[in-house]
């Protein structure tokens, strides 16, 4: 089983569970796993084309899938897989 | 209204020295605490680098592996990652067009606004339910004996 972290601004679809753990071979079926177990996540994690949303980015352990096999990287058991939101912003004009 | 933010003295001090520190950049970190029916209190502030490339004067940016770190502390320490700080150099602590098209839900945004002199005041804010704009949460640092700022900001608190 590899436990996914939830981030702190999604677990409102989540019932406020911090993690998640399913059995799948690959990132993309655990993601797969979490979306169908919690509907409401659905359009904050993939696109209508059922990509992963630009602003999203999951870990494996300490990798960017998208530096390994992207959503088809495999998962071993106790693997750690963490969805995580870009954060930035800035005021708006040149000071 | 969003529910009141309130900071232990010692992490909103870790928050005004970092937006001192980077002065005239932009400052950034994470906050954690605990939310109860009464608010949310935040009792630690995490500074992390700016990652913006480019002018950092007017922008921030936060890496996947420092929020990976951040909610991987939130975790052990048994706290919530309740929010996102940065710094408005030489601007006002309202949230900008680029900072609401990336905000998430649920976080907590507080903006220091920072001179030369220093922090002049601080305010929160929080994504509202329909996505479309900022909430003011109010804000009070719990010092002993401190007054409360009617306005809901802190000035050189």
């Amino acid at each position: 089983m590899a436990q996914l972290i939830i981030p702190t601004p999604l677990r409102k679809f989540t019932a406020g569970a911090a993690t998640f753990t399913a059995d799948a071979p690959h990132v993309g079926g655990v993601l797969n796993a979490l979306a169908e177990a919690h509907p409401g996540l659905q359009p904050h994690l993939f696109d209508a084309d059922g990509s992963l949303r630009h602003f999203i980015r999951v870990y494996v352990g300490d990798e960017d899938i998208e530096a390994l096999d992207g959503v088809n990287t495999p998962v071993a058991a106790g693997t750690d897989i963490s969805i995580i939101p870009a954060i930035a912003g800035g005021i708006s004009h040149r000071p | 209204m969003k529910a009141r933010l309130n900071f232990e003295p010692a992490a909103w001090d870790v928050v005004r020295a970092d937006a001192e520190r980077a002065f005239p950049n932009e400052c950034c970190g994470f906050l954690f605490g605990l939310e109860d029916a009464q608010g949310r209190h935040l009792t630690e502030a995490l500074p992390v680098d700016n990652a913006q490339t480019g002018d950092q004067r007017r922008r921030f940016a936060i890496t996947e592996r420092d929020y990976l770190r951040a909610e991987r502390h939130a975790l052990a320490s048994g706290l919530q990652l309740l929010g996102i700080y940065h710094s408005h150099p030489r601007h006002p602590a309202v949230p900008s067009i680029h900072d609401l098209r990336v905000a998430l839900p649920y976080f907590s945004y507080l903006i220091a606004s920072v001179y030369p002199e220093g922090v002049h005041h601080a305010r929160s804010w929080q994504l509202s339910d329909s996505g479309r704009f900022f909430e003011e949460e109010p804000l009070f640092v719990q010092r002993e004996g401190a007054a409360v700022s009617p306005r809901l900001s802190i000035t050189n608190p």
